[in-house]
């Protein structure tokens, strides 16, 4: 009687080949992945690094060393310009003619008169004294300190004439021109001289408008959330009120800025270009994003803690709000959290409802006029000074720096009230 | 193939039913339906106080169904409507002198699952006595929450834990804590939707030496896809099949001599 030695299918040759083909394909499925891994931190480093190359020396500013005699008579004049300009002439004593001590005038910001009457008014006692004082250098020759431009071109082509490269080349060489950090770009508001102009009036406009979006989207996003989750019966109105939320959250934000300037400066007459106005736009836009995600949130909370709440006797209410809004709470926090950041980064609606201005005070009220950062970056990328090349990217870095700020600070709450059970 | 399943004499109930049982809640001709689909084809039962009730039956026989309309659970499920009529000390539970929150904290709840809040221990035993402003000042509600735990056989294991989260207990510990949760807000009948099915069999002995400690003081009704545990721990047993009560009787009867056969079939474990 003969044995036929007969294989079990799975270790027959085809069965093999089969399962190399299994394993091929799979091979294949992670190294696509780790690829498209691979092109979008690229594309990340890309997109960070040219901002941070470009934007980083916009944080250094170049100063010039003056020594002001305040002379009682000229402060009484309040002449400043003329002490400002006495001592940059002592400091390039080659400069005699009138033509070239015209050209040093352009050395120093237009602002440096007014940086040392400030000074001598916050304290009088310096009056006919000689002070050494740090003023700052116009964005031109911060440029040129910074290498952006270059003395190898010829004049004609050049923003800087020999005779100003020749002052600086003086100033360097007694040690009266330094490179500071750049205060003014967090402590001012907008300027046409890139050297006077910062970044602080549109922070505050920015915070403004979000503390108008959350104190209306938050509220009214969860209570519409709990209620549609919680306790709205399910029926054709809920399904439709339902659709509708999910299309508003896909409806471009300019409509939203349409939409704000028709209703709220055209119906209800709110100031133009004012973060409550802002605010409101904002909270219209944010709303469906933070019901969406609070309604994920809800619905993630298991059942049983319902049935376990409503089985010892709490009503609907005290269920929601002692036992499935606490544990949905990281989930609704994180929502609002992103809808937040997405709101800071928004421009399109505020360019509908004025907020794209040029302000150079610092907004105070909900009712001031004021900008955003994002629209400030959008003006500064327009301006077509050399100096805001680098001051936009330096506002990008900063705007950068809050969104990631507020979702570290999302995913910090998560951690903190992420409960297991 | 049967599989004849013997339930020894000394797993029946020993004490002997003592005096007379009033009747706790009585349901008469009850109907309930999801959407278009009938769940209960109206059910008659007459839950007598300070004993047990053990409702059996097949998976989706509505047993669970019907304990759930004992304390209107069922009001929380979409499309859920209940004809007939349930009644707790005479008082039908689905008439408006009755509110649902009332309802039940009079009538308490364990379910299949585990499912403590995610608080501390304490925080879990004194929520119900909160809300329902048992107890007036700390030391009251200390008192509750030792006696209840006591009550539930759980004081001696988290005694110096009671700051520490519920969820951290296991499994069995977690649903004596459940029953202790049950327990104190002084229910008069606790209903247990098959409270053993997630434990081990030790935890699962303790729960049912807790169960004949509690009939004392409450009227219990259980819900159990495990014949022993009916056996073991009832002194009446429900007959659920495809919606309908099929018998109802002393569990020692029903075990031992069952009147139907769809019932003789289930517990001898010819289906189900």
């Amino acid at each position: 009687m003969s044995v036929a030695v007969t294989k079990s299918r799975y270790q027959s040759e085809e069965f093999s080949a089969r399962l190399r083909r299994r394993y091929a394909a799979e091979r294949r499925f992670r190294i696509a992945g780790m690829v498209a891994v691979g092109i979008a931190s690229l594309m990340l480093v890309v997109l960070l690094g040219s901002i941070v190359s470009k934007g980083y020396t916009a944080f250094w500013q170049a100063q010039i060393r003056l020594e002001v005699t305040l002379d009682k008579q000229q402060v009484e004049e309040r002449n400043y310009t003329a002490i400002v300009r006495q001592a940059l002439y002592a400091q390039v004593p080659a400069a005699t003619d009138r033509a070239t001590r015209r050209s040093l005038n352009d050395l120093l910001s237009s602002g440096a008169p007014y940086e040392l009457e400030a000074m001598v008014n916050a304290n009088p006692s310096l009056v006919g004294t000689t002070q050494t004082v740090w003023v700052r250098a116009d964005d031109e020759i911060d440029q040129f300190m910074k290498g952006f431009i270059r003395r190898d071109v010829p004049e004609s082509e050049r923003r800087l004439n020999d005779v100003k490269i020749a002052a600086i080349d003086a100033l360097v060489a007694n040690g009266s021109i330094r490179s500071t950090f750049n205060t003014t770009l967090f402590t001012a508001g907008d300027s046409r001289e890139p050297e006077q102009a910062g970044i602080l009036g549109a922070v505050v406009g920015s915070a403004l408008t979000l503390v108008v979006t959350m104190l209306l989207s938050v509220p009214i996003g969860i209570a519409a959330a709990v209620y549609l989750e919680e306790f709205a019966p399910k029926n054709r109105w809920t399904d439709l009120i339902e659709v509708n939320i999910n299309n508003l959250a896909a409806v471009p934000s300019i409509i939203f800025g349409l939409l704000g300037l028709a209703v709220f400066l055209g119906f209800f007459g709110l100031p133009r270009s004012a973060p409550l106005v802002g605010g409101l736009v904002m909270a219209l836009m944010t709303l469906p994003v933070i019901i969406i995600a609070s309604r994920v949130a809800l619905k993630a909370v298991p059942p049983s803690i319902r049935e376990a709440a409503l089985g010892v006797g709490a009503s609907p209410l005290q269920t929601v709000t002692h036992h499935v809004l606490p544990l949905a709470l990281p989930g609704i926090l994180t929502g609002t959290i992103i809808g937040m950041a997405r709101a800071l980064g928004e421009t399109a609606p505020l360019l509908m409802i004025g907020m794209v201005a040029f302000i150079v005070d610092i907004p105070g009220g909900l009712t001031d006029s004021a900008t955003a950062i994002p629209v400030q970056i959008y003006m500064w990328a327009d301006s077509p000074e050399r100096a805001f090349t680098e001051r936009t990217s330096a506002a990008i870095l900063i705007l950068l720096a809050f969104l990631i700020l507020m979702n570290g600070l999302a995913v910090f709450l998560r951690k903190k009230f992420e409960r297991r059970w | 193939m049967s599989v004849q399943t013997h339930i020894p004499a000394t797993a029946m109930p020993s004490r002997p039913a003592a005096g007379i049982h009033g009747t706790k809640m009585v349901a008469r001709d009850v109907k309930v339906f999801y959407g278009a689909k009938q769940a209960l084809k109206g059910i008659n039962l007459e839950i007598q106080e300070n004993r047990v009730m053990a409702l059996i039956g097949p998976s989706g026989c509505g047993k669970s169904t019907f304990l759930r309309c004992l304390n209107r659970m069922n009001d929380t499920i979409e499309n859920c409507r209940v004809e007939g009529l349930i009644a707790l000390d005479g008082e039908d539970v689905y008439g408006k002198n009755i509110d649902a929150v009332q309802l039940r904290a009079r009538v308490g709840m364990v379910f299949q699952k585990p499912n403590p809040f995610p608080k501390s221990i304490y925080d879990n035993i004194a929520y119900g006595p909160r809300i329902h402003g048992i107890a007036s000042h700390r030391d009251e509600m200390d008192e509750i929450v030792q006696t209840s735990l006591q009550r539930a056989g759980l004081w001696n294991e988290v005694k110096d834990r009671l700051r520490e989260p519920g969820t951290g207990l296991s499994g069995g510990q977690q649903q004596r804590l459940c029953i202790a949760r049950a327990i104190a807000v002084s229910p008069e009948v606790i209903l247990m939707d098959e409270p053993c099915s997630a434990l081990d069999p030790i935890a699962t002995a303790h729960i049912e030496e807790l169960i004949d400690e509690l009939r004392e003081n409450y009227t219990i009704v259980i819900v159990t896809h495990n014949m022993q545990q009916a056996a073991r721990v009832s002194q009446k047993t429900a007959f659920f099949h495809l919606g309908d009560m099929v018998e109802c009787d002393d569990t020692e009867e029903i075990f031992t001599n069952p009147r139907d056969e769809r019932t003789q079939g289930y517990i001898t474990g010819r289906y189900g």
